[in-house]
């Protein structure tokens, strides 16, 4: 449970001040600032001063901040602190002080309704707004006629949607998003690599439609016997989170995958593979030091992605040295450019074409330095976007739509890797 | 509305003139709505910011009554701050209150229901009840589940009241409601009732409650997820078969998407593990908790950190989970510092000798970033694998000696600090490295550092040709050195003249006389006396004291007792799984005295640090259990005193039997001694003061855990504990730190 909720701005002062239990006093938003905003050196973001914890999480200018006095579950603290942000982020675009000066009417009235004696309530954006409203003076009215079937409806089984949705074009939007992470050490080895990948979706459905969707999981299409023939082209997950509305029992029995949609977007799953990682890029980087005047860099870029496809925005940031004094670079594509700083190249190829390769050389002088501290050598780091490609192999095999309405929908499948750490030791 | 607010906006924070509250009444008491709206704005901002605008609270509250539902609920937010300064004012507004009750629109009932609860003034318990009990009864599940939590409030305040209405036990009866959030926030409430009640059966979760949790399960949001998991880490079950049916509900949560839902339910299947029979299912449980937890590393870099300590705390309780997961803990270079140290933690307790070749490189790489606290926990960290793998040691020491050589001046320095636990680890296998070290002598200017050396110098004299030469060399600086450099120091040099007598006679001469007549600290001066008097009467059993086989060192990777473990693990995902320490310790007011709180910070601070990190705290004289002292003086005088009758007592024997009896004895010697030296008694008497320095740090300690590294008074603090009588010993607490605490400060010798 929390007892006070804080949000203070950069300078330490309190924006926002709301407290949940008389265990303690308006006073304590003075410790914190003293504590943590005006100390430089804070190690963690939980801070136990007396009997009173501090949980604080950053966010854009801001310090969103919860106490307790108590044996707190803090994964659920730091959980809601940015459930809170998320929710300020959907009504007003951007959470940060102006936006939270400009709303602090309406913040007020959000914390009034999310935390209820220091226990989180429904904090889901959309059943938020329908019933907490920029407009109040104009919707008072149909609030006076609704609320009673919208609090029925945000206390429900399916708190997240409402039932009277209709759309004339029944459409779902489908896209996967899947993030590479890559460690590759100094001898090209691949210390780590593994794909979290994210689906999002966004339903265009009218009426409480079932929703049934399905991946080439592993897992799954082996447990069929009548499949075994064709397993070759499957994925194996490691781990999956859902959106709250999927049945998680139902998937934990049989590893189906069905929910009712809240309406608009949402991330309906999260999920993690480690197992036949198609990596899209193969970086080479030789880099020699020479003397103590001069580095030697010479970076080799593989795509190794079938060449019908390309890779957008490409970036590599290769670390220079802190003393260095200028840089000579040449790239077979695309533009690179020592940005001093960043103390790194940043190599930018806009397009990229599948199975081809570029090389960056380039030399970067140094001055003379008094004090002989060895360069840490921090990895280069790549950025990227592959349209159509995804790293893992995951495909979708199928959204089928069940409303008892029985309109025909249409589905849209997109599919993206970007890069999400990709670093290579040098 | 929106654009007209965010146009004023500005205006509500900036207006800070002194009349303001003037002007506020006045337009308080107008009669536009709409100024009267903006008044009550100006009013909440300023109450934000800290002004006290309490003396509006009759205007304020007279515009409670109204249809406006913004303005209804700015007033309710003023009141809530305002009441317990105007007690006798809010009958104003509990009229308004009772009305809203009733009215036609759910959102205006469950808002006044959940403002009066908010209202701690005793005038207000008069008039909740009835409202409450309709409530509670109410049609809409939305009041319904508002007044359950309205319950909790009125408890808090008058668990009697409560109990005479009889709220406990409708509050009972929601518990099977149709509704699964009303279930959820009558578990949170009855849960929260059940700590503070004095006769501990508000709620009692048997299986009929546990059955209707697990239903609602299902359904109910995140949060209330939460509220029944947590209560159902309370139930015991009866048998193995009614644990697994528990955990066969509860597993398909591990796949929520919001971190805290999967902790909570790691919490309750590593509580009903206890119960489980069947080997097969309790494997088949780790198996499917293992990726979740992996997950929980792409959460949010604070829900990273509570994962993290959550996971070092589940290795420690189940060692064969994530045992293949290792590369996912290695670290991000932009990851958080205080990420990245609960990584290095677990990276360590995962390693083992097909990994490790894996884990030196990537601490290797640690090693040359810019944190420098964390540089100094890979380069230990390094000295922790060696020490746990033999196999691995010699790869360890390889990686040492490439950090050495970056000469980069803190990793050096930790570098030493290491090595001398490896030296001490496996004695007399990697001398040939000691040249390599001495050749980085003047780099050093940490005192840990600096007393491992002269450590390593004086452990190796013989086999070091120009050992006299070195430490002459930091005798130059004896008298400005730090205490804890000094006492090294002094045990060195007698190391060197016992198996150098000739080249040395005269600089153990020199150092014994420097440390008996300039300096003041007691600690070091009896240390030089003690030194004296053995050299001068019998130099046979000096050379058995100080030059006797030095007991292993080891690694603790369990550093947990299994008591406080399990209490752990009860509190999984709490700050007490956070802070690896029983809730009493740091939620002080509620029932334990400031004292024993500190005493239990400062002992699980110990407990945390305690690996080698305290292996090498320990060594060079830092705080070290009390009793360690005792022991150590224990020995000098048993072998130093012929006449003693018992045998004599070896370093290698182990000190944990040395229990009051010696220290006994050992007060004997001391006045025995004073005859020869009036000087040591009144060094001993400098001692016993030294007790309460140790009471300081303690202090100290808490706030800031393991610092204690180069702290001075440390040593002073354990010799402290000499001073005290013998009885103070039998209750030193008998914690996995000992043995290798102990063997630490023979290594002083």
């Amino acid at each position: 449970m929390i007892s006070a909720f804080f949000i203070y701005n950069q300078k330490g002062e309190v924006l926002i001040s709301r407290l949940y239990r008389q265990d303690l006093k308006r006073s304590i938003a003075d410790i914190f600032r003293i504590q943590v905003i005006s100390n430089t050196d804070v190690r963690s973001p939980i801070i136990t001063l007396g009997s009173t914890s501090f949980f604080h999480v950053r966010h854009e200018n801001l310090y969103i901040v919860a106490l307790t006095k108590w044996n707190a579950n803090a994964a659920l603290i730091f959980e809601f602190c940015y459930r809170v942000i998320n929710v300020g982020r959907s009504y007003f675009g951007k959470f940060d002080e102006e936006a939270v000066k400009a709303n602090f009417v309406l913040i007020y009235e959000l914390l009034d309704e999310v935390l209820d004696f220091g226990y989180p309530q429904n904090s889901e954006a959309d059943t938020l707004k329908m019933y907490i409203t920029t407009e109040s003076v104009k919707s008072e009215r149909a609030v006076m006629e609704d609320s009673a079937k919208i609090t029925i409806q945000a206390t429900g089984a399916t708190s997240w949607r409402r039932s009277d949705v209709k759309y004339r074009k029944n459409e779902a939007f489908i896209d996967v998003i899947e993030s590479v992470n890559l460690l590759l050490s100094a001898q090209g080895n691949v210390l780590r690599a593994d794909v979290a990948g994210q689906i999002m979706m966004r339903a265009y459905l009218s009426g409480t439609p079932e929703c049934k969707f399905g991946l080439n999981d592993k897992v799954l299409l082996e447990k069929d016997p009548s499949n075994r023939r064709k397993t070759s082209n499957t994925v194996e997950i490691d781990d999956c989170q859902f959106h709250q509305c999927v049945k998680l029992g139902k998937f934990d029995s049989d590893r189906t995958i069905s929910f009712i949609p809240p309406d608009g977007e949402f991330e309906l799953m999260r999920y993690r593979t480690s197992d036949n990682i198609n990596l899209p890029f193969k970086v080479h980087p030789v880099v020699t030091e020479i003397g103590k005047s001069k580095i030697e860099y010479r970076i080799l870029v593989k795509a190794n992605f079938s060449p019908k496809l390309y890779a957008n925005n490409v970036v590599l940031n290769i670390p220079t040295p802190l003393n260095t004094a200028g840089v000579t670079c040449t790239a077979t594509s695309g533009k690179a450019k020592y940005v001093p700083a960043e103390n790194s190249i940043i190599w930018k190829i806009p397009r990229f074409q599948g199975q081809s390769e570029f090389t960056l050389t380039a030399e970067a002088n140094l001055t003379a330095m008094t004090h002989k501290k060895a360069w840490s050598r921090p990895p280069i780091s790549m950025d990227f976007q592959v349209l159509m490609f995804t790293s893992s192999g995951l495909l979708v095999r199928f959204l089928k739509v069940f409303e008892k309405n029985n309109y025909q929908s249409v589905k849209w499948v997109r599919y993206m890797t970007k890069a999400g750490n990709y670093q290579v030791r040098f | 509305m929106a654009d007209f607010l965010r146009q004023n906006a500005g205006r509500f924070f900036a207006n800070n003139k002194k009349g303001e509250n003037a002007e506020l009444l006045a337009d308080l008491n107008s009669e536009y709505r709409d100024r009267r709206k903006d008044a009550v704005k100006r009013v909440i901002a300023n109450m934000t910011v800290g002004k006290d605008v309490s003396s509006l609270f009759p205007q304020v509250v007279k515009n409670m009554q109204t249809e406006d539902l913004e303005m209804k609920k700015l007033v309710y937010l003023y009141l809530m701050n305002y009441a317990k300064s105007n007690p006798d004012l809010v009958i104003l507004a509990v009229n308004t209150f009772v009305k809203d009750t009733d009215h036609v629109n759910p959102l205006i009932r469950a808002l006044a229901i959940r403002t009066m609860g908010c209202i701690r003034v005793d005038k207000i318990l008069d008039h909740i009840c009835e409202p409450l009990r309709k409530c509670l009864q109410d049609d809409n599940p939305y009041v319904r589940k508002t007044a359950a939590i309205g319950v909790a409030k009125l408890w808090d305040l008058d668990q009697e009241r409560a109990l005479e209405n009889g709220f406990v036990t409708v509050l009972q009866d929601l518990v099977s409601d149709s509704n699964p959030m009303v279930v959820a926030n009558a578990v949170t409430a009855l849960a929260e009732m059940q700590e503070s009640s004095v006769s501990k059966d508000v709620f009692v979760v048997n299986v009929a409650i546990m059955n209707k949790m697990l239903a609602a399960l299902n359904e109910c949001t995140e949060w209330g997820q939460i509220a029944i998991l947590t209560s159902l880490a309370d139930y015991r079950p009866l048998d193995s078969k009614e644990a697994e049916n528990v955990c066969e509900r509860v597993i398909p949560r591990l796949q929520h998407a919001n971190g805290s839902v999967v902790l909570s339910a790691i919490r309750v299947l590593m509580i009903f593990m206890r119960y489980i029979k069947s080997e097969d299912f309790i494997k088949g449980m780790i198996k499917k908790m293992s990726p979740p937890l992996v997950s929980l590393l792409a959460s949010a870099p604070e829900v990273q950190y509570v994962s993290l300590r959550n996971i070092n705390l589940i290795l420690q309780k189940r060692p064969d989970i994530l045992q293949n997961d290792v590369r996912v803990f290695f670290c991000k270079y932009n990851d958080p510092p205080y990420v990245k140290r609960e990584k290095l933690e677990i990276i360590i307790k995962l390693c083992n000798d097909k990994n490790i070749e894996q884990i030196l490189s990537e601490l290797k790489e640690y090693a040359s970033e810019v944190d420098v606290e964390f540089v100094r926990k890979a380069v230990r960290a390094i000295g922790r694998c060696a020490i746990m793998i033999d196999e691995a040691s010699e790869r360890c020491v390889n990686v040492l000696l490439d950090l050495i050589n970056t000469k980069v001046n803190y990793v050096v320095q930790e570098a030493i600090i290491v090595i001398k636990d490896i030296f001490r680890k496996y004695p007399k296998r990697y001398e040939a490295i000691i040249p390599t070290l001495c050749q980085n002598l003047d780099s050093l200017d940490e005192p840990e550092a600096k007393g491992s050396l002269i450590w390593i110098i004086g452990e190796y004299a013989e086999r070091i040709e120009n050992a006299d030469e070195l430490i002459e060399n930091f005798l130059e600086t004896f008298l400005e050195e730090n205490s804890q450099v000094q006492l090294q120091l002094l045990t060195a040099t007698v190391k060197l003249f016992l198996k150098k007598p000739a080249q040395s006679q005269e600089i153990v001469h020199r150092v014994l006389q420097t440390a008996t007549n300039e300096i003041d600290n007691p600690d070091t001066r009896d240390r030089a006396y003690v030194y004296w008097r053995l050299l001068s009467t019998d130099p046979q059993a000096a050379k058995a004291v100080v030059l006797s086989d030095k007991p292993p060192i080891s690694v603790e990777t369990r550093t947990i007792s299994p008591a406080l473990m399990d209490e752990l693990i009860n509190n999984i995902s709490t700050l007490a799984s956070v802070y690896h320490k029983p809730p009493k310790a740091f939620m002080g007011n509620r029932a334990f005295s400031a004292d024993a709180v500190k005493t239990a910070a400062a002992a699980d601070a110990r407990d945390e640090e305690q690996i080698i990190g305290d292996a090498v705290l320990d060594a060079s004289g830092a705080p070290a259990p009390k009793n360690v002292m005792t022991d150590l003086l224990d020995l000098d005088f048993g072998s130093s005193e012929p006449a003693y009758t018992s045998p004599p007592v070896s370093s290698s024997k182990p000190a944990s039997n040395n229990g009051p009896n010696y220290s006994a004895d050992l007060f004997d010697m001391s006045s025995d001694m004073s005859g020869s030296s009036s000087s040591v008694f009144g060094g001993m008497g400098g001692m016993g003061g030294m007790g309460g320095m140790q009471q300081q740090q303690t202090q100290h300690q808490q706030q800031a855990p393991p610092p204690a590294r180069n702290d001075p008074f440390g040593d002073l603090g354990g010799l402290g504990g000499f001073g005290q009588p013998p009885q103070q010993q039998q209750q030193q607490p008998t914690k996995p730190t000992q043995s290798s605490a102990e063997n630490d400060l023979l290594g002083l010798f």
